[in-house]
């Protein structure tokens, strides 16, 4: 009790703090004088608008933006799905109907891609599905583990978190490049494998081994963030819990089983949720440390879509556009599943 | 979520007070963080060391961890100074000998202190000679290059802006969603949710098109603005405003402040964690950001770092003592900011509860 | 408030101060720009003089990253219509609509006819017999480069010693018994890509055109023959998976060669610049014949050009800069100072004074641009095809395919055909 105790004060003080505290009494300050000069501007909009309409004003510069700058490029994106040709502007383009999406669709065998016309879009689909099941279960699972560690009687508590935390901060190119650099063939690994005495192995290069690292690198990347927000969770369980456990003499496992699991449900669905949405969405970490490959062992279907809509010579935008309506609808109806579960979970 | 639950203890799966001895449980737990703690930082400390070895060190099998050099040596008669060997003579017994040149597979090599007497040794008879210096040209070099100071401006420039017009609107659009009632609320709600799982990379199109057509072309804004309203974001402050409790804002009312300065007075210094892991993730998206700023900028006077720092790679060979270097100086600031930051950022995380 | 009105005031006031502050009769041009070695600053000394020269025109290099800058966003940027007015690429018939013809400013046109010939047609569209939209900044040529040391060790002969024409399978065998004897990883590799490939495959027989001039990979029995020796040689680990597998668009193996881990690579003649950085004389690299088939020993014709952008609205001035870039004296010191062969038939007659001390770099720049004479006509005919990427990229991302064991032989090139055919239709406007 103590040490943790201590260890928080110890963070607390220190030169980065004094300093960081000098920095936000002067931002505090600008902060102030910037918030009352627009509130001469926004008093007369308040007054006009009332209280039953005042949220418009508030929610008006964020709606405005997200409109014109992610909205309606999807409803351009939506249209452009319906035409061919490589013209840049939506009026240039000839319209073509569903094509796009039969030409998509035009299997003999979904489950085959080799049978497709268009394999490759469902090589990324099924890879993106192995993907995102062994990766999010896996993040879940390290995260957790991790987080049960921080969260027992472990020094410099801090120091560990910041620990886990750290490449969460580097971009996912930066990740593939670091990670290139140690698993490529003279790389620091294989001298470590040579060393103990073991076979050099091709690890981007063996189909198995580089979707192992596409998941585990992209664990590594991330668990930080979820582990926090974890111990978050495991935090706010009350101790008075384990403590009336201990009297009933309940075991370790057994309060893990019976108090810390049900309790800690609520975050790890939220933790389940996040992880899903960037494992679905993971592109430029995986293009840049295996290009896909070997092959298209990697290639998933956002490095579909920007290949054949952006990197290729003849850019494609109505067949990248189609996959990505495609994919945005899947997406849509994962996201309002999970509004669901979190609405009657809420109330139930 | 008060103080006091943070500071409980106990070890992995209780939280059993005042047990002295150490369980299995716990000596796993070290031996976790230790493995974390290797795996976590080693790839990046290994990338730091790597980006200051030579061209040649850096392609050396098995690698060094630390950076080393060739030693060459001046020698009488020869202009530029000749690299030092180890080499193992016909007897058995090694010299140190400094190459002058190599026919095919014999080196010609001299003793530096007797010049004039040529040694003629098979090339796999010697080993060079090295010691620990740090390549400081892999950063110097390209940093020579390119306006670097003019990249790093625009790069703070788009992250610093980004970050408060990020956190103005989303925490406005925030607290609209949370505590105001108003005909369409929960439809544009679930319109920020529904968009939040959408890779721009794939609507990168119809977005350059928005960016040309609104002659954003080639200007900073057109990296900083498209990416403010960022879903994400307000999703996460509503949540988090959720959890203020509405008393707060009536009794501010009663005493007669007016909605904005409720807002800014007593919603957002309450919301500060939320703001808090906002901001950070703001800086970091803006900060690593490479794709957007590459798609929306082609004139190098508006360039950011990330697009500088790449403008190296070529399309004939990736030069990686450069591409290191630039990559342990993209993560420098970040590393900083981190540092100074860390306390805020791990507890904001884990206070905002995510939930 | 104070302190507010006081913030405010200073950020003004930095603003005013930061507005540059341009000399009124300068044309300011942009350049869009890669660099694969020092060519970035040889390039911008030239525009140094120039601008010393002329004062009215101030030219800027704005340094792009190769694949994401100049291969993918470029293009939309053109399409957009928000180009530079000069650009350095490599798809050379594929941008060609975008290409500013410089005819109607060009002071003696003729000039630029009787020194670049044949390659101005690879920057025109099908059809277009007289527009003059830009100069290859260097002519490449691709074929085989050695490590001579590592045969000399082995004690193997060098087999293109002994004849004039060697056939790929001798190579292969040659290189395999180097390796063998000197524990070397890989005794061949190639550059991935497409482009790459060509060459070995037309010297096989490849046609890689229809009569119609339409192409036609499937059924080519000369592309099928080079095709499934490359597979092999991937299988039987002459070749290193790392490159073609493992990697999307193009790899090199500098590094692994540099490292004197592979005895026979498969390149082109812009490595030389790298590698007399590189390896200096660490060992003895040797440019060699490209090796033979049924179909001839033919490497393949490329390069990268600076071209005029159509949408400039400087017309005049980019051509002048053009001009000037173009002219022999300037040409023939950028590609002294590159190492880079020039595309420019006085130079290739009078000679480059190449500026390297290194026999061993003059020898393969020799042997390089002694092979133009030896290429294949079809090697041409695929170069100058203006969709030409569309082939190169089809086949190298199909190929790969097959070396990793997810498509047949068969199967990868019926898929090169058909990724041909719908892109091409794509192209055509669905």
């Amino acid at each position: 009790m103590t040490t943790i105790d201590g260890n928080l004060q110890s963070e607390r003080q220190g030169l980065p703090s004094r300093l960081s505290a000098a920095l936000e009494a002067g931002l505090a300050a600008l902060f102030a004088g910037f918030m009352n000069a627009l509130e001469i501007l926004v008093r007369p909009i308040e007054r006009r608008l009332g209280m039953e309409r005042i949220g418009y004003f508030f929610v008006l510069p964020n709606l405005l933006i997200f409109g014109i700058f992610v909205l309606f490029p999807m409803l351009l994106n939506f249209y452009i799905s319906f035409t061919s040709g490589t013209e840049i502007y939506p009026q240039d383009r000839s319209f073509v109907g569903f094509g796009n999406y039969e030409f998509l669709f035009d299997c003999e065998n979904v489950f085959e891609p080799n049978s497709c016309n268009e394999d490759l879009f469902w090589r990324g689909v099924y890879n993106s599905i192995f993907f995102v099941v062994v990766q999010v279960s896996g993040m879940v699972l390290v995260s957790l583990v991790t987080a049960l560690v921080l969260n027992g009687k472990i020094r410099a508590r801090g120091f560990f978190r910041s620990v886990f935390f750290y490449p969460v901060l580097l971009s996912p190119v930066v990740v593939a490049l670091i990670w290139k650099w140690i698993l490529q063939r003279d790389g620091v690994l294989n001298s470590l494998l040579i060393a103990l005495g073991g076979d050099r192995v091709q690890f981007l290069v063996n189909a198995d081994w580089a979707m192992l690292w596409v998941i585990v690198i992209s664990i590594w990347a991330l668990m930080g963030f979820y582990t926090l927000i974890l111990l978050a969770g495991l935090q706010a369980i009350p101790a008075e819990l384990y403590e009336a456990g201990q009297i009933d003499g309940t075991g370790r496992w057994q309060s893990f089983r019976f108090i810390t699991m049900p309790l800690l449900m609520p975050t790890m669905f939220v933790v389940l949720v996040l992880s899903l949405i960037r494992a679905v969405q993971v592109f430029d970490q995986v293009y840049a440390l295996t290009g896909g490959g070997p092959g298209t062992t990697t290639h998933f279907i956002v490095q579909y879509i920007y290949t054949v809509g952006f990197s290729s010579s003849i850019k494609r935008f109505g067949l990248a556009a189609a996959a990505s309506v495609l994919l945005g609808a899947t997406l849509l109806v994962l996201t309002l599943l999970q509004l669901r579960a979190a609405r009657s979970n809420e109330s139930g | 979520m008060s103080a006091e639950t943070f500071q409980a203890s106990g070890n992995i799966f209780t939280r059993t007070r005042g047990r002295s001895s150490l369980h299995p449980t716990d000596l796993l737990s070290y031996l976790w963080l230790l493995f974390g703690t290797v795996v976590m930082f080693g790839p990046v400390i290994w990338v730091l060391m790597s980006s200051f070895k030579t061209q040649a060190a850096l392609i050396e099998f098995p690698p060094q961890f630390l950076p080393f050099q060739q030693d060459s040596v001046q020698v009488e008669g020869h202009d530029d100074p000749l690299p030092l060997y180890d080499v193992t003579l016909e007897d058995g017994s090694i010299r140190q000998l400094a190459q002058v040149r190599r026919v095919g597979i014999e080196a010609q090599m001299v003793d530096p202190d007797s010049p004039e007497e040529i040694v003629r040794v098979n090339i796999r008879q010697r080993e060079p000679v090295r010691s620990l210096r740090l390549a400081l040209e892999n950063y110097i070099d390209p940093l020579g290059r390119f306006n670097f100071l003019i990249y790093l401006r625009n790069s703070v420039t788009v992250t610093v802006m980004a970050t408060l017009i990020t956190l103005l609107i989303n925490s406005m659009a925030g607290f609209a969603l949370s505590k105001y009632e108003f005909r369409g609320r929960d439809g544009i709600f679930v319109l920020f949710i529904a968009t939040l799982m959408i890779p721009i990379s794939v609507i990168l199109v119809p977005v350059f098109l928005v960016i040309t057509s609104l002659n954003l072309y080639n200007n900073l804004w057109g990296v900083i603005i498209p990416g403010a309203a960022t879903p994400t974001g307000v999703f996460l402050l509503r949540q988090y405003m959720l959890t203020i409790p509405d008393e707060l804002l009536d009794s501010a009312r009663i005493d007669g402040a007016s909605e904005w300065r409720i807002y800014w007075q007593i919603v957002l210094p309450l919301a500060r964690p939320a703001l808090a892991v906002l901001a950070i993730f703001s800086v970091m998206w803006r900060w690593n950001d490479f794709l957007w700023p590459l798609i929306v900028l082609s004139r190098s006077d508006v360039f950011t770092l990330q697009v500088g720092l790449h403008s190296f790679a070529g399309e004939l060979k990736i030069q990686w003592h450069y591409v290191l270097a630039m990559t342990v100086l993209t993560l420098l600031p970040i590393t900083v900011v981190f540092a100074f930051l860390q306390r805020f950022i791990t507890t904001g995380i884990a206070t905002t509860g995510m939930k | 408030m104070r302190q507010f009105a006081m913030v405010t005031m200073l950020a003004t006031l930095a603003l005013v101060l930061a507005l540059p502050g341009m000399a009124q009769d300068v044309v300011e041009l942009r350049m869009t720009w890669y660099t694969d070695g020092n060519e970035d600053e040889v390039m911008r000394d030239l525009l140094d003089r120039f601008e010393m020269e002329n004062s009215d025109i101030r030219v800027v290099m704005d340094n792009v990253p190769y694949q994401a800058g100049i291969l993918e966003a470029l293009p939309v940027q053109l399409e957009a219509g928000e180009g530079p007015d000069m650009a350095r690429v490599t798809n050379l018939g594929g941008l060609a609509g975008f290409y500013l013809d410089m005819s109607p400013w060009l002071s003696d046109p003729a000039y630029w006819e009787d020194s670049f010939g044949g390659t101005l047609g690879w920057l025109r569209l099908a059809g277009d017999t007289m527009g003059i939209h830009g100069f290859p900044t260097q002519l490449t040529i691709t074929g085989p480069i050695i490590n001579r040391t590592l045969f000399e060790q082995a004690g193997v002969a060098v087999p293109s010693d002994a004849s004039a024409q060697v056939t790929w399978e001798e190579w292969a065998a040659a290189a395999n018994e180097v390796a063998d004897a000197l524990e070397i990883p890989f005794p061949m590799a190639m550059d991935r890509s497409g482009h790459r490939f060509a060459g070995p495959a037309i010297s096989m027989g490849a046609q890689y055109f229809d009569g119609e001039g339409h192409p036609t990979i499937a059924g080519d029995e000369g592309f099928r023959a080079m095709a499934e020796l490359f597979v092999n040689w991937h299988l039987d680990g002459t070749m290193p998976l790392e490159i073609w597998a493992a990697n999307t668009g193009y790899a090199g193996a500098n590094e692994e060669f540099g490292n004197s881990q592979v005895v026979f690579y498969m390149s082109g003649s812009w490595q030389v610049g790298q590698f007399t950085d590189q390896i200096g004389d660490a060992f003895d690299w040797e440019v060699v014949p490209n090796p033979c088939g049924a179909g001839g020993c033919t490497g393949m014709p490329g390069g990268a050009a600076l071209v005029a952008i159509g949408d400039t609205e400087h017309p005049e001035e980019v051509t002048r800069v053009m001009e000037y870039l173009a002219s022999e004296e300037i040409l023939g010191e950028f590609s002294a100072r590159t190492l880079f062969i020039p595309a420019h038939k006085g130079l290739a007659t009078s000679g480059v004074d190449f500026e390297t001390d290194l026999d061993l770099a003059m020898n393969a720049l020799v042997t390089f641009t002694a092979q133009v004479g030896t290429l294949e006509q079809t090697a041409f005919d695929l170069q100058a095809y203006p969709n030409s990427r569309i082939v190169f990229d089809a086949s190298r991302d199909r190929l790969t395919q097959a070396i990793v064991g997810e498509l047949t032989l068969d199967q990868a090139i019926e898929r090169i055909q058909e990724d041909i055919d719908e892109q091409l239709a794509e192209l055509m406007g669905g």
